[in-house]
């Protein structure tokens, strides 16, 4: 352990530890930009800078260790001047287009430059330098006009996902953040599961599914688990006007934390498409309560033409009741004629247990049959 | 998975992937494995025969010539005892019946594992030494594993592995197959099988059937019923004459499509619970339209027996309804056409459920490894994986720490079989079936999202470049893969992700699936087919 004074409140700290952490454990909040918990300190963007007594210059606090005896000010007149002078440069090469930006409400720049009553200088914003929605991705929508170079998508790539896709080109003025040696980020084999966006503290690197559609005050989130394989990732559904309109990750998730795959997190615009079914259907037989046994050539006419003569296989959207009535009809029907055996029931490995238990429930209790099972074997 | 994947991904000092194509099929867990590689420094060993992405990071892949797992972990294990790498404290307090076993690895010396794998000699040792030295170490597998005739073998000889080596029942190892669906376990958990009601209690025993006939008022009988891949079949010969099939798509998703479109002309009556018309939808009588999982409640359990709630995000669209709603209705309308079916005095014979939480109480009284996990203490935070019996049970991250569920864990002799199918004159390739990230399955879901379409809209046939060479591929990129069954057109993808002689191909596409070409050859014990091995012809289309 260590002694150290922050804002004239001794405290001992872990050896180690950064002044960030040792802040933060004093619920001391130091503002940050290009570092995040989840990822290595890279101390790049100055805008967590502390003065520490007897140093020559601020100290990015993310990134220096404690040592015995330091005296730290966190929020000095020198400090908060410099963190509002680094917020003006960032600005000065920042578009003024928070009114359209489809992060405006998350970003973090926005927030600091709020607390610390920065805007852009003068002298600053001399226009876009880069082409917008830069990127033939069609889930990532990149504007590197935006980016502050805090390098967390680089870190988010390299350390999350481990594809290192991001990397930094170019010196000075001219640094940019680019996929690959310059590419489109499909040609880096970026596997587009959005870890980039996630992290991103600016509207650089957003979701071109919902572009224009909602912002963070218009979107409810709910918390639930994915729906396509077995790892359980948890994620927040964002809806506005009773549509999900994205999935957006939740730290707090058990098994993924902020992590998600290009399915989990891009592949939901399924739940709206409107092919989906939303009434009972039945066949025109059913309904004229003819035996399907009688009309097994009109089945295969009708599969195998285009005409539209009505047929006694079309399907005839029904009300719950009818269809549901015909259904217990035939059911019981089978049963009563051939035995339970002769019915089998798939359950489905996409519903919830409690759905599942019902299908066993209804297979064994009501109709009596072990002919049960799903695709647990394909 | 007999452990988690935070464990293993965090402890594990090396991993064994063999027959799981992790970083496309289980994403996330895939980046953690990348990370752990990468940033910690785990050993990483692959058997496969496909270049599968995770080979990057692998410190040896091997690539055992297909249906060939057997001959190679035995072989792995001959080396491991013939080296003394095993771990006899283990094998003596946990184990039985290892001399019967050791008698079968015998068979499999190096140069006789070299053959029959196709794997050199010297790789075979230094993957023994890898997974031998590096403890704990966890075995990984999926599909690859099990869809073989031989899938039940395949696990069982993994299974001696980790006994061998000790890695059972401690964090970092384990046995760990990679659950495909999102509640696939929980399908399972919830009695979802011909041969067991919910936690795994078998149909066959008499107490077991007692209990669900009080507990119900009226339950079936004690006789195995049939596997999906035994029903289908069945409505040929008259077995089965209606089938209620809830959220699947089977014409694209079992074997040999064009048998099951012929069986399913057959049916006397099938009703189809779905959220979209699919490929199976053709063959239906009755369509009722159910939910997705952003518009129901409940409860999903993942590959490593987690139950995490399911969250209602917005309304029931047009007039759908909720799953076990649909099924609720049914059940009583049959009900009452044969009330004297049910004894009316038994606790849970009503289905008049409130909603999902109060379907989960009814499964907590009944299923043992489910009896303390409510959605109320899920609501409230608390991250629970079966067994949890009770409501104080905190949950088990790490199964058999203290011993195996039958007591001392049983070492099996298993020797290797060949593939049902074997490539000759007539087909002389060599066909292996899955999927690919950006897809689901029979593609219902994914087929209909945009942006994964804009990245893989058609189906791909992965074609080694010396074969396309030999094909004279040159220029054309479509080819035809011909089976004893069937026949699809696809766009070739020229990589040596596959080795010469060997094609992989999707079921994601209706209008070129791999399971037009797929046969119905089953595991004796599983009933599974074998997927990942079918002989095949590749022609210029």
């Amino acid at each position: 352990m260590v002694n150290i004074t922050i804002n004239g409140q001794s405290i001992q700290v872990e050896a180690g530890k950064t002044i960030l952490q040792a802040a933060q454990a004093q619920g001391i909040e130091i503002p940050t930009l290009c570092y995040h918990k989840d990822l290595n300190p890279t101390g790049n963007c100055r805008m967590c800078i502390v003065e520490v007594k007897g140093g020559r210059f601020l100290q990015a606090a993310c990134v220096t260790p404690v040592w015995e005896g330091m005296d730290i000010q966190t929020h000095s007149e020198k400090v908060t001047k410099d963190r509002k002078l680094t917020l003006e440069l960032m600005l000065a090469n920042h578009p003024q287009d928070c009114i359209t930006c489809d992060v405006s409400g998350e970003c973090e720049l926005q927030d600091l430059a709020y607390e610390y009553k920065a805007s852009a200088p003068k002298w600053g914003s001399k226009g876009g330098r880069y082409p917008v929605d830069s990127d033939p991705n069609p889930f990532i929508r990149v504007d590197m006009n935006r980016c502050i170079l805090c390098r967390r998508c680089v870190s988010a790539c390299a350390e999350i996902q481990v594809r290192d896709v991001w990397g930094v080109a170019k010196r000075g003025f001219d640094e940019v953040i680019v996929p690959g040696a310059g590419t489109t980020m499909l040609e880096a084999r970026c596997e587009s599961c959005g870890q980039c966006v996630a992290y991103c503290p600016t509207g650089a690197l957003s979701n071109k599914m919902n572009y224009g559609i909602a912002r963070a005050h218009q979107v409810t989130k709910v918390t639930t688990t994915c729906s396509y394989c077995g790892v359980g990732c948890q994620f927040d559904l964002l809806k506005k006007n009773d549509k999900v309109i994205g999935a957006q990750s939740n730290p707090n998730a058990p098994v993924n934390g902020m992590a998600l795959c290009v399915k989990g997190r891009y592949g939901y615009d399924y739940i709206h498409h409107p092919e989906r079914l939303k009434k009972p259907r039945v066949r025109r037989y059913l309904l004229e309560g003819k035996d399907k046994n009688d009309i097994r050539d009109s089945i295969h006419d009708t599969r195998n033409s285009t005409s539209k003569i009505e047929s006694p296989w079309d399907w005839v959207e029904a009300e719950w009741d009818v269809a549901l009535d015909i259904t217990a009809k035939k059911l019981m029907q089978i049963r009563d004629q051939f035995g339970a055996d002769s019915m089998g029931f798939l359950t489905s490995a996409k519903c919830t247990n409690e759905e599942n238990y019902l299908m066993n429930k209804l297979a064994r209790q009501v109709v009596g049959t072990n002919n049960i099972d799903h695709c647990a074997r394909l | 998975m007999s452990n988690s994947m935070d464990d293993v991904a965090q402890q594990a000092k090396a991993f064994f992937i063999i027959g799981s194509n992790t970083t496309e099929q289980h994403p996330v867990f895939g980046t953690m494995l990348r990370r752990a590689v990468k940033f910690r420094g785990a050993k990483l060993v692959v058997a496969d025969p496909r270049k599968i992405d995770i080979t990057d990071f692998a410190t040896l892949h091997l690539r055992q010539r297909p249906g060939t797992d057997i001959a190679l972990i035995n072989g792995l294990m001959y080396i491991i005892l013939e080296k003394g790498w095993e771990n006899k404290a283990f094998i003596d307090e946990r184990t039985e019946n290892f001399d019967e076993f050791k008698a079968a690895v015998m068979n499999y010396p190096p140069d006789v594992a070299a053959k029959i794998t196709n794997v050199p000699v010297k790789q075979l040792y230094e993957a023994a030494e890898i997974i031998a030295k590096n403890s704990p170490m966890a075995v990984l597998w999926a599909m690859g594993i099990t869809q073989h005739i031989v899938g039940v073998r395949n696990v069982m000889d993994l299974a001696n592995l980790q006994m061998l080596l000790g890695n059972m029942g401690k964090a970092g190892g384990g046995v760990n197959p990679l659950r495909g669906q999102n509640n696939v376990q929980g399908a399972c958990d919830m009695g979802g099988l011909p041969n067991v009601y919910t936690a795994y209690q078998p149909v066959t025993s008499d107490e077991v059937h007692d209990k669900f006939e009080k507990a119900w008022g009226a339950t079936s009988n004690t006789k195995v019923g049939l596997t999906v891949t035994e029903m289908v079949p069945g409505i040929l010969d008259g077995r089965i004459r209606a089938l209620y099939i809830l959220g699947e798509d089977p014409v694209m998703s079992d074997p040999d499509t064009k048998h099951i479109r012929h069986c399913f002309e057959q049916i006397d009556f099938l009703l189809l619970q779905e959220i979209f018309p699919s490929e199976t939808s053709v063959y239906a009588d009755v369509l009722l339209p159910g939910v997705t999982f952003a518009e129901k409640d409940g409860t999903f359990t993942n590959t490593e027996r987690r139950v995490q709630m399911v969250r209602k995000a917005i309304p029931t669209q047009g007039d759908a309804r909720d799953d076990w709603w649909i099924t609720s209705q049914i059940a009583k309308r049959l009900l009452s056409g044969t009330s004297e079916r049910v004894r009316s005095e038994a606790l849970y014979t009503s289905w008049d459920y409130a909603g999902p939480s109060a379907i989960m109480s009814e499964i907590n009284a009944l299923t043992p490894s489910y009896g303390g996990i409510t959605h109320q203490r899920l609501e409230a935070g608390e991250r629970l994986q079966w067994p949890c019996p009770a409501l104080d049970h905190p949950g088990t991250p790490i199964l058999h720490t203290k011993q195996f569920t039958r007591g001392k864990g049983k070492f099996a002799p298993i020797e290797h079989v060949p593939p049902a199918e074997h490539p000759d004159d007539d087909y002389p390739m060599l066909l292996s079936t899955g999927r690919v990230l950006y897809h689901w399955h029979g593609g219902q879901m994914t087929r209909r999202a945009k942006g994964l379409m804009e990245v893989y809209g058609q189906a791909l046939v992965e074609l080694n470049p010396n074969d396309a060479e030999k094909l004279g591929l040159n220029g054309k990129n479509m080819v035809r893969v011909t089976s004893r069954r069937g026949m699809i057109e696809a766009q070739a993808w020229v990589t040596d992700r596959v080795p010469p002689g060997m094609v992989y191909a999707n079921f994601h596409f209706p209008n070129a699936s791999a399971n037009e070409l797929t046969h119905a050859a089953l595991d004796p014990v599983a009933k599974i087919p074998e997927y990942k091995i079918v002989a095949v012809k590749v022609e210029l289309a």
